[in-house]
């Protein structure tokens, strides 16, 4: 409760609300520093008093023998889930709670969440209300079920003080491609910084999935914590729904030199070599694993590349209850659950080059786990991991 | 709080620090950062703002902890995971890092190297290095 009044002093609120539930980020292994704190909470015979869910840990614990790092860092990764499971938190272990049907907030609906694409997707798709809660502020206001009257939770917060459109030079062909929204989004964080941001002029009723990218990438690239696409999100039926009915503070142009040159900036390696491909980042969706199954067929992962989708245990068992994970491995894709590939050593060479078709995970991998990444769509990603060497489409990019 | 005293950090862009610095070395390792490479620990960081992941103030708090930590951060805007980040700090391990927020032109006032020197109640004084 004292870490949720400092809150509160630090965002100038006068009030504290009651939130609903909690999705808490605290549980993945950052040091001595993250057993420390949670010590203090068991000592203190601390408990949830909401429904709380749990983001990624630093081990697949359905498959630990997957973690090839050090095993007693491993363990105090084990420890570490194990004591947030205790407090009462669900064991959820994932960065995609919005994936789990009975933990998806409605409309409106005041929750605290932590991680920052979660955080993006609850606010700006699920029309949710949360702000940027951390780690530690997060689990304080689990137990404490209320946070500061403040930012996102308030309806005024929530209007995008931000026009981004594509300029005319973009090929129509990529405005309603999968690869726009993890290179756009990367685009928004830079641009919108900690504003409210709407995306206008895409098709609308864009799915779920990319608006999860384009979220992740720009809560990776900027501090964005919500974000408009008009026709696709629930506060932006309209452009002037989005902006609250007021004028916008500036409107922003993306034309394709950009877009090519983040694209490219998200590459570090070159050339066709490929050790690994990494897909699921945020975790990936049942329609994304159905997608990839799909795409594999009768095909495998080449013998010399390491395929990782990485998911979330409930996706995982409902994906496996419609013969979606014996396809995906029978092709040769290891499934990875609780965790992810850039923030835990999992890949056998982690200095890759690895593949991804996530702008979040391109922008962490080379600092976290010191891989050389080679950007690409999920399309060429899958085709690479088939071939055994990186495979370009340059079609929906004008052919550059 | 007492005085703290220590060395202008100006970092042009904002930091997360999950991701953007290693908390045993200290070391900004955010590949996609202009001043990658550079050392935090014992510095007084200078950015416009926090930046993306919330696991941030885990990685202050456990910067703290091995002692590689900036000294205090000055922000153009308040940034609930660093303020967060620091209370735990201060609660488990006694230390206190200050982060101040300031305004846009005392914030550019500031160079790289300056000495400065943040005073209880939050007065930052700057002495510029020429």
């Amino acid at each position: 409760m004292r870490l949720v009044v400092r809150a509160a002093e630090v965002l100038g609120a006068r009030r504290l609300i009651d939130v609903t539930g909690a999705h808490v980020d605290s549980c993945l292994y950052h040091g001595t520093a993250s057993l420390d704190f949670v010590q203090r909470l068991v000592d203190g015979g601390a408990r949830v008093g909401i429904p709380t869910t749990l983001n990624v840990g630093a081990l697949d614990l359905l498959h630990p023998e997957r973690y090839l790092g050090e095993p007693r860092i491993a363990e105090r990764g084990r420890v570490l889930m194990d004591r947030y499971r205790a407090l009462g938190a669900r064991p959820t272990f994932t960065c995609a709670p919005y994936q789990i049907d009975d933990a998806r907030p409605s409309l409106g609906e005041q929750v605290a969440w932590g991680e920052s694409n979660a955080i993006a997707f609850c606010n700006s798709v699920l029309g949710a209300r949360t702000n940027r809660y951390g780690d530690f502020i997060d689990i304080a206001a689990a137990i404490a079920g209320r946070v500061p009257d403040a930012g996102l939770h308030r309806t005024e917060a929530r209007r995008a003080t931000i026009v981004v459109r594509l300029a005319p030079d973009v090929p129509r062909q990529l405005r309603d491609a999968d690869v726009l929204f993890p290179v756009l989004g990367i685009v928004l964080g830079r641009r919108a910084g900690s504003a409210v941001g709407a995306v206008d002029g895409l098709r609308p009723g864009q799915s779920e999935d990319r608006l999860k990218a384009l979220g992740a990438a720009a809560a990776s690239s900027g501090s964005v914590a919500m974000f408009h696409v008009v026709g696709s999100t629930p506060e932006a039926a309209t452009l002037a729904d989005a902006l609250q009915h007021d004028a916008p503070d500036r409107t922003e142009l993306i034309g394709i030199d950009e877009l090519r040159a983040v694209r490219d900036e998200l590459s570090t390696a070159s050339g066709d070599q490929l050790a690994a491909v990494s897909l699921g980042t945020p975790h990936a969706s049942l329609a994304e694993l159905e997608r990839y199954a799909e795409v594999f067929g009768d095909r495998r992962v080449h013998a010399d590349v390491e395929c990782v989708v990485s998911t979330g245990r409930d996706v995982l068992a409902v994906a496996a209850g419609r013969g979606v994970v014996e396809r995906l491995e029978r092709a040769g894709v290891a499934l990875l659950v609780d965790t992810c590939t850039y923030i835990a050593p999992i890949l056998r060479n982690a200095r890759g080059p690895v593949m991804s078709d996530s702008g979040k995970w391109a922008y962490y991998a080379p600092g976290n786990i010191g891989a050389s990444v080679v950007f690409g769509s999920t399309a060429e990603c899958l085709e690479s991991a088939v071939l055994g060497r990186v495979v370009r489409d340059l079609g929906p990019w004008g052919g550059a | 709080m007492t005085e703290i005293s220590g060395r202008a950090l100006v970092l042009d862009e904002g930091l997360s620090l999950w991701g953007g610095m290693d908390p045993v070395t200290g070391e900004l390792i955010d590949a996609h950062h202009p001043q990658r490479g550079v050392m935090l620990g014992g510095r007084i960081v200078v950015m416009p703002s926090g930046r993306g992941s919330s696991s941030s103030a885990s990685v202050l708090a456990e910067a703290v902890r091995a002692g590689t930590a900036p000294i205090a951060f000055l922000l153009a805007e308040p940034d609930l995971i660093l303020a967060i980040g620091s209370a735990v700090a201060e609660e488990l391990y006694g230390v206190v890092l200050p982060i101040l927020v300031l305004s846009a032109p005392e914030l550019a006032s500031i160079e790289e190297g300056d000495e400065l020197r943040v005073l209880p109640g939050g007065t930052v004084e700057v002495m510029h290095r020429s």
